[in-house]
């Protein structure tokens, strides 16, 4: 999130799509209803009339899948209508920035696209530059190469009627659902976007966020009190995970992987770090060494730095690991070992019985649990017979989280902190404790008898994790803030010189070192855990009447980074430094004292000195992004499982390179009579992810005890099936039972004249417990991904529909 | 009369309190004998964060002093955003950390076998270390095809996890990207 759950409030429009927020977020519904009281307008877009639409203002259906038709169509009514908050536009977007003459865009593909390997060239896409380095750039916006234009012309084609068309919207909802969200456009209005899931699961889910992006731009809905984009994530520390880089292309901080084309440390500083001619940008990226140094520190605290980078596994230059490659090499043989921790991939992943199938390849598997879970007892699984699972499994039992110490990052970035109450139960650990005993026991037996390439291993500093035996928390929490390796004399802004000893926490990660003099573990961390103690455990609810009007409650653990609570927030003045909404301002700047006030403001300097998107090379939202994989503007397409032959807006129906996989393509159904209907997974507020936890609680299980399958009424007269009845659900990669569901809450879609049903199932279920529960949601599911990031399209694929 | 939370249960805690509850307007029988239960069995009071979505509710966890097990498990009201409240899975969490079904030891399945055997950790411990350090040993590499230098490990993956705190996580990557893992993935990629 760039905002924050209490910021909800302050909105003028709350736009709710490709999420349930009600239903599985429910506590954040108390900020949305506080935004109700005070005359805000909420919206909920779904495929599914659920427990949100029914606390909404208005709600709109839409064909799960169809949402860059619906959204490229609000943009086209922003530019139609004149709607843009045109000073924000103008001077914090990049929408005046030229782009390069190569660039060219023709039914459906971008400049640059190499059929065969189904990807993309992206140097066509590029922004024109002038003689210092800097993107040119038409002030009139006029200019047909500049953004704005390009932008105008590409969402011509997405007008309501073939927007309605594709999407089974109705277009007078559709057009009364524009009118209102971009009523935010006005300078002191403030709209906002909740979404989940729902927009990521799919083919194009970066494309859906950024379609939003824009919109959020054009309207000047960044950086302000009530707006942002803001995705509600699904449990309680992915955020921290992610932070913390649990992932193959990252390491902590946002920083890439190291790769094989960056032979050395230097190599790597060269390639990853931004330079802006422009003298007006932060690119606050340009401090990347510092902080990729201070990583390597924490990690090899004694190494020198290109050793320690050295010792960094390193991808090949290109190579995705993402989670369906990783699958997909594991069912071809290539891993012999595999930990599956606090994880149940066996239902989570999208086609369950290739992931099934996949961890017989493997000698051994490692389950760290509270439950027995589908992963672990694979072996017994449906329909496996466990004399030819030659896989061993080691089931690891690992405490509840109110049995440990230490700190989690919600959605909206807040670090905090939890403290132990009951102890473990049993013999489970904290997860901690099992990863720093096996952590020293593999040290051990490298000790003893060296092995391949032992020095990072002998190197890793696990003298920070604990005391020998135990884990502390607080050892690491200190680490990934950073400290001071040597006594260092720092230069602060006012010129004064101020020492820090050896050994001392590192105030902000403004005095992180790329010399090798700090470490930090995590640089947007640097501030969390310093010589004032640990700001994760603050519980001071003090605010100055101007932060207590948005909630902000800087006292109240901390936030990264630096304890910023929105982010982008330079952008919620103007110029001069004054609030586009003066009754919620999130900063003042005072031009007496020569400072902000309010918020942690984002950058620095004076007002109107530094364009206000910091983390972006040329310091504007973009509009235009020529980074990602798939174009530098979304386009529609359907999802790879779809129940139509063509689309309005171009003749390329599916991503052209989207992630797929050649061995599964006849597993993959598009208009195949023998699966008509659109499913969709989703989450009941009794259950949480593949129920590993939530179907062992006899409360929760006795509100939502089995699978079921929600169908409109039309549909379950078409196949005579009644509410109650069990069902079948079947497609080439799987078939599930599940109890009917016949409801008014699903409707037929008219899709371009034809009738369309969506079916929507739960994905908490699994065969271990309880005994007539059903099994995984994800059984059905494609592994195909979003070019991006890998994300699997469980959102949108195609099925049919029995009775049992 | 404005009474916050934490007045309230000292009010109703205190055995000689009993006259203070006229004043207040409304029966407390039930609060005052469950508060007493309370104070009986000497809980002690910790704050935690829901473990489910990333709303990030306070918690107020009561633990008995002898046995070391909660007692009860509920919203925090002094917490700016959830101001008390928890959904159903917030307000289950008690049966999360009270459930006779947590498997509590170490749990062993061989290669063919159709049943889980009982370990301890030390076994465990052991037994997973020499098998990560033997596929480590036999699967690591030096240089890629195109003879650049990549130094890692190809023969193990990871998945996990979101389910636990900043620290475990940090110190779980740095772990297996010691070892020379690549392939680490968990629930945010899903």
């Amino acid at each position: 999130m760039t905002n924050h759950w209490i910021d909800f409030k302050n909105s003028d429009c709350i736009l709710i799509m490709g999420s349930n927020a009600a239903e599985n977020h429910p506590i954040c519904w108390k900020w949305v209803t506080r935004a109700q009281e005070t005359g805000a307008t909420v919206i909920h877009v779904d495929p599914r009339y659920t427990r949100t639409s029914s606390k909404s203002d208005m709600y709109v259906p839409l064909r799960s899948g169809s949402d860059i038709g619906v959204l490229g169509g609000m943009i086209k009514y922003i530019l139609d209508n004149d709607l843009t908050q045109k000073e924000y536009v103008l001077h914090y977007t990049n929408a005046s920035f030229l782009v390069s003459k190569d660039f060219s865009f023709s039914d459906g593909l971008f400049s640059g696209f190499d059929e065969a390997g189904r990807k993309y060239d992206k140097k066509s896409w590029s922004f024109e530059m002038d003689e210092n380095g800097v993107p040119k750039r038409d002030m009139t916006l006029k200019d047909p190469r500049c953004v704005y234009q390009i932008l105008k012309k590409h969402y011509d084609r997405y007008d309501s009627k073939k927007v309605s068309a594709i999407s089974g919207s109705p277009e007078d909802q559709l057009l009364a659902f524009y009118k209102a969200y971009t009523a935010t456009g006005k300078p002191d209005k403030a709209g906002t976007i909740l979404y989940a899931m729902g927009w990521t699961q799919h083919t194009v889910g970066v494309q859906n966020i950024r379609a939003m992006s824009i919109i959020q731009l054009l309207l000047g809905n960044m950086g302000v009190a009530g707006g942002g984009v803001n995705a509600l994530r699904g449990e309680s520390n992915v955020q921290g995970s992610t932070d913390q880089a649990l992932l193959f292309h990252i390491i902590p901080g946002y920083m890439a992987t190291p790769r094989s084309n960056w032979a050395t440390y230097d190599d790597y500083n060269t390639a990853n770090t931004p330079v802006s001619k422009d003298p007006k940008s932060v690119n606050w990226w340009q401090h990347k060494p510092k902080y990729f140094a201070s990583l390597l520190k924490s990690f090899y605290k004694e190494a020198d730095l290109p050793t320690a980078y050295s010792w960094m596994p390193k991808l090949d230059a290109g190579q995705n690991a993402s989670w369906l490659v990783l699958f997909d090499k594991m069912l071809k043989g290539q891993f012999k070992g595999f930990f599956a921790w606090g994880m149940n991939p066996a239902a989570s992943g999208a086609d369950s019985n290739k992931t099934r199938e996949a961890m017989s390849k493997l000698d051994w598997m490692v389950n760290v649990n509270m439950f027995e879970n589908e992963t672990g007892s694979f072996w017994k699984g449906p329909g496996v017979d466990p004399k030819k699972i030659k896989t061993e499994v080691f089931f690891l039992p690992c405490a509840v989280s109110v049995e440990k110490e230490g700190s989690i990052s919600n959605s909206g970035r807040w670090m905090q902190w939890r403290y132990a109450g009951p102890s473990p139960m049993g013999e489970s650990k904290p997860d901690g404790d099992i990863i720093y005993e096996l952590a020293l026991k593999i040290r051990e037996l490298y000790k003893k008898d060296k092995g391949a390439f032992p020095d990072p291993v002998l190197g890793l500093n696990v003298d920070d994790w604990g005391d020998g035996h135990v884990f502390d928390p607080h050892k690491v929490a200190k680490l990934i803030n950073g400290y001071f390796l040597k006594d260092t004399t720092i230069k602060g802004a006012d010129g004064k010189e101020t020492v820090y000893k050896a050994g001392s926490q590192v105030p902000s990660f403004v005095m992180l070192q790329a010399d090798g003099s700090t470490c930090s573990g995590n640089w947007i961390y640097t501030a969390s855990y310093t010589d004032k103690g640990n700001m994760a455990e603050r519980r001071d609810k003090t605010q100055t009447p101007e932060q207590a009007k948005i909630g902000l409650f800087p006292g109240w653990t901390w936030s990264w980074p630096v304890n910023r609570r929105i982010i982008y927030n330079r952008a919620s003045v103007d110029l001069e430094g004054k609030p586009w909404a003066p009754q919620k301002p999130v900063l003042a700047w005072d031009g007496a004292n020569k400072k902000w006030l309010i918020d942690v403001v984002d950058g620095g300097g004076d007002a109107g000195a530094k364009h206000p998107f910091i983390m972006q090379k040329h310091g504007v939202g973009q509009i235009y992004g020529p980074g990602l994989n798939d174009g530098p503007l979304p386009e529609y397409y359907e999802p790879l499982e779809c129940p139509v032959t063509e689309h309005p807006f171009s003749t390329q129906l599916n991503s052209p390179t989207a992630l797929m996989f050649a061995e599964d393509a006849h597993k993959r159904t598009t208009c195949d009579p023998r699966f008509p209907f659109v499913c969709t997974s989703y989450r009941v507020t009794e259950h949480w992810q593949t129920g590993v936890l939530t179907r062992w609680l006899p409360w929760l299980t006795e509100a939502q005890p089995q699978m079921f399958c929600e169908m409109s009424e039309e549909l379950a007269e078409l196949k005579g099936i009644k509410n109650g009845e069990k069902v079948i659900l079947e497609n080439p990669r799987g078939q599930l039972w599940a109890i009917a569901i016949v409801t008014k809450r699903l409707k037929p879609f008219d899709v371009m004249g034809n009738p369309v049903h969506v079916v929507g199932i739960p994905w908490h279920y699994g065969w271990v417990w309880p005994k007539d529960g059903g099994d995984a949601a994800n059984l059905l599911t494609p592994a195909v991904g979003d070019p991006n990031t890998g994300i699997p399209e469980t959102k949108a694929f195609m099925v049919n529909v029995k009775k049992a | 009369m404005k009474l916050g939370r934490r007045e309230f249960v000292k009010l109703t805690a205190a055995a000689t309190a009993v006259t203070a509850f006229g004043g207040l307007g409304f029966d407390l029988a039930p609060t005052k004998a469950h508060a007493q239960l309370l104070s009986l069995r000497k809980g002690k009071e910790t704050t935690s964060v829901c473990c489910y979505c990333s709303v990030g509710c306070g918690l107020i966890v009561t633990t008995d002093e002898k046995t070391k097990r909660a007692i009860n498990i509920e919203g925090d009201p002094d917490h700016p955003i959830n101001e008390g409240a928890l959904c159903a899975k917030g307000s289950a969490i008690y049966q999360l950390a009270e459930n006779p079904q947590r498997i509590t030891k170490v749990q062993y399945r061989a290669p063919g076998s159709d049943k889980w055997e009982e370990k301890s950790w030390d076994w465990a411990i052991t037994e997973i270390a020499k098998r990560v350090k033997k596929v480590r040993d036999e699967s690591f590499t030096l240089k890629n095809a195109k003879g650049e230098v990549v130094n890692r490990t190809e023969g193990l993956a990871s998945i996990g996890s979101a389910a636990m705190d900043n620290e475990e996580c940090w110190i779980y990557q740095a772990f297996l990207r010691s070892l020379g893992l690549t392939y680490i993935e968990h629930q945010a990629r899903i």
